[in-house]
């Protein structure tokens, strides 16, 4: 129909060739780690989880091992049964080193607990589910990795009307949410009802990138058996998955700078992070394992993997054929907002959406900007990259603060179109660390 | 862990992904878009533009060359394009009388005073090839002023004007012997090489605009304003004062809006700022032609307006994403 032809967006953002079709069409396998498993405390945004255990203690599968007792945490479970080895600083994805627990797999995946059928989750009440979610150490598996019980509270007075579950999954080569949405789509409304008792909203949006027909298809035909709940196609734009554009894109509703979902009256929830919600209170299942799409051309075979939390990259990676020869970059998670890895020692958290083998390295011989406006023109948060690059190079920090460098989200659409190479979120990162440090001292 | 597998990956920020843009594509498109002109120039003047352009271009690359060398700068910035640019936007404007010592001592001083003395390619704040053309117009007031007819013009030589001279100088309006639109439209007049062909410079501009390396609101801010501003006296006074499409056709206003006013490098950065830019360098071009001793303004109404483009970025900031009116 015609005019449906021009589908609902935001402002700004990218054009990517999105690479998908390397892993759109390969359902998703399961991958079960070797010998050694190794769990980050720190997982998610906020403070780190103090470990329950200590070396030599036996574990099982889902038995809590880490407690997120501050504000913002979370907690953290064993994703297999077997001892622990030490507890010692790893490497961990953001390429620092992190508290780990280290756990020798006896490869039997006893269960802490035996699965429990909860005759029905849907009669709880929202306290008992923000507890049960809380419980199960589940974050937002977006990438964010923001503790979800805190999303599902708001405060009393910030009413909740709309849920949006974010099926855009907008990053070039990913495929984790695309599979769950294809061969998990009953799990995922469920746990969007959940999130709706939670937080007493009144409707369901899913929002999906229309470069996803498949799972668009599956998603509508059965979100037809669950009342107030509709899916909404959107343009294939990047970031369209970004959590204040996808609600700018579907609602025409702009959460105010430094705000949060909250304050237009919505939680944006990701689907694989629904599924985990679903199945933490229909089976009491903490969330220790996910969805990841190992890809990229230099990896062999291409697959999306069922993977439990802690499995070391290198597994993953032969698990799919190896790694090509001229494999020249590791990244976890997206190409525009991942993080580069320089070894494969490295463990999958809960934030692990892809590891992506680059064959090239994208040029970084910076010139001088021209002011070409490029990068404003892209910019989806309406920031002018060049500027806020110059203002925190000349250490102009309160007016690089003004001109509103903490709203950036960092989805890097400046630096994919720099005609100069300038690391324009680089230096925007830097700035903001800047500035969040002006206003501490203030 | 066996050997093979600790290679160690290379790492760096994010994005890992980037489009095919670079500074010489950009360049090397605007070079493009200056064909039609070039090409209209040595159409209407023959060699001698031709010369004074590769003279200009020469000069350009050859002074980029050597203070870069000074300055220890990689030598192959020379080839990014900007210095070639700078190059022909120079010639474009010279009138094709010009001796081409002249033009390479502008060229000179496009580069060396414009461009590298500020930094290099994106720390000058004035338009280059302006500062070039402003030093000659300065420097040699004669040379620069003298004007010859395009090589198929048949016309008395000893009292040749510019379509602009002629309206200031001659009283053309009364005499009735004001220059027809059509002739300026298809650039059949006289005036410095490359402004004289309307149609030419719109080609050029469609090709920067499609490309998207304009900002399409420098030329439309700078064209309306002058339109509605030589409008209104003209309507006032149509005896005294030629028509707003005459202004708009004669002289180096269509170089100037297309191609000089819009150099990304030396025009503001924020939507509204390049409005208050425009809107400025239409209203000085108005009132030095209207009322100024010289015929034409452009030139110095955008090196003028090009030195408020800090100020102009500093007190226009958009509003950003979910910014809240206070």
């Amino acid at each position: 129909m015609l005019f449906n032809l021009r589908k609902r967006t935001f402002e700004g953002g990218i054009h990517v060739e999105d690479y998908k079709e390397l892993t759109d069409s390969q359902p998703i396998e399961v991958l079960n780690p070797g010998e050694k498993v190794v769990i980050p405390l720190h997982q998610h945004f906020g403070a780190p989880a103090e470990p329950l255990v200590k070396k030599g203690d036996e574990v099982k599968v889902g038995q809590k091992i880490g407690e997120g007792k501050a504000r913002f945490s979370a907690h953290v479970h064993s994703s297999v049964s077997g001892r622990v080895k030490a507890i010692d600083y790893y490497n961990h994805p953001s390429g620092q080193f992190a508290l780990s627990v280290i756990i020798e797999n006896d490869g039997e995946y006893t269960p802490f607990e035996e699965e429990k059928e909860i005759k029905d989750p849907f009669s709880l009440s929202p306290e008992q589910i923000i507890e049960k979610v809380k419980e199960a150490g589940i974050v937002g598996m977006g990438g964010a990795a923001f503790p979800t019980f805190i999303k599902l509270n708001p405060p009393p007075d910030k009413p909740i009307d709309t849920i949006i579950i974010n099926g855009c999954e907008c990053e070039p080569f990913l495929n984790a949410d695309n599979r769950l949405m294809i061969e998990h789509p009953e799990d995922i409304l469920r746990g969007a009802v959940l999130i709706k008792i939670a937080t007493g909203a009144e409707r369901i949006i899913i929002g999906i990138e229309d470069n996803k027909s498949d799972a668009i298809k599956i998603m509508e035909s059965h979100a037809k058996d669950f009342p107030f709940t509709e899916v909404i196609p959107l343009k294939t734009k990047y970031p369209q998955g970004a959590e204040k554009n996808l609600i700018y894109a579907l609602l025409k509703r702009q959460v105010p700078a430094g705000g949060l979902p909250f304050d237009v009256g919505v939680v944006v929830q990701n689907v694989a992070t629904a599924k985990a919600i679903w199945e933490a209170l229909s089976k009491g299942k903490p969330l220790y394992e996910r969805v990841v799409t190992v890809t990229g051309q230099g990896i062999k075979e291409p697959k999306n993997l069922l993977v439990r939390v802690g499995t070391l990259l290198k597994e993953l990676i032969d698990f799919c054929g190896g790694l090509k020869e001229d494999t020249k970059m590791i990244v976890m998670g997206g190409p525009m907002m991942g993080v580069a890895q320089w070894s494969l020692d490295v463990p999958v958290i809960k934030a692990t959406s892809g590891i992506i083998a680059l064959t090239y390295i994208p040029k970084d011989h910076e010139q001088p900007c021209i002011r070409c406006g490029r990068c404003a023109e892209h910019c989806p948060m309406g920031l002018i990259p060049n500027q806020l690059m110059r203002l925190t190079k000349f250490g102009e920090i309160e007016e690089a603060d003004k001109w509103g460098i903490l709203n950036c989200v960092e989805c890097g659409c400046c630096g994919f179109v720099c005609p100069a190479n300038i690391p324009l979120v680089h230096w925007i990162r830097t700035g903001k660390n800047k500035v969040s440090l002006l206003r501490k001292q203030k | 862990m066996n050997q093979k597998e600790e290679r160690i990956f290379t790492i760096r920020s994010s994005p890992h992904l980037k489009d095919k843009e670079s500074i010489p594509r950009i360049m090397y498109t605007v070079v493009i878009s200056l064909l039609p002109p070039v090409i209209a120039s040595i159409y209407f003047f023959g060699y001698r533009a031709l010369a004074i352009i590769i003279t200009s271009v020469i000069s350009c690359l050859f002074t980029e060359g050597i203070i870069l060398l000074i300055r220890k700068k990689p030598i192959n910035f020379l080839w990014d394009g900007s210095a070639i640019i700078t190059g022909v936007l120079l010639a474009l404007t010279l009138p094709p009388s010009l001796s081409l010592d002249l033009v390479f001592i502008g060229g000179v001083i496009a580069i060396g005073i414009g461009k590298q003395a500020f930094g290099g390619l994106g720390y000058n704040i004035f338009n280059p090839a302006l500062v070039g053309r402003a030093f000659l117009q300065t420097a040699f007031p004669v040379a620069m002023t003298t004007w010859t007819p395009t090589i198929i013009q048949k016309v008395d030589i000893a009292t040749f004007a510019t379509p602009l001279g002629n309206l200031k100088f001659n009283q053309a309006i009364i005499k009735g012997t004001l220059t027809p639109l059509k002739e300026l439209f298809w650039g059949n007049v006289g005036g410095c090489i490359g402004e004289t062909s309307a149609i030419a410079l719109l080609i050029g501009g469609l090709i920067l605009f499609w490309r998207k390396c304009i900002d399409w609101r420098i030329p439309a801010g700078i064209i309306s304003t002058l339109f509605v501003f030589t409008g209104v006296f003209w309507l006032i006074n149509p005896e005294k004062y030629a028509s707003p499409v005459f202004h708009l056709l004669a002289g180096g206003v269509l170089l100037g809006a297309i191609f000089m006013a819009t150099d990304m490098v030396t025009s503001p950065i924020t939507p509204l700022g390049n409005w208050i830019y425009a809107i400025g360098i239409g209203l000085f071009i108005g009132i030095i032609r209207l009322f100024g001793g010289l015929p034409e303004g452009v030139m110095f109404s955008i090196l003028f307006m090009n030195a408020f483009v800090p100020l102009l970025n500093q007190f226009t900031r958009p509003r950003y994403f979910g910014e809240m009116k206070k």
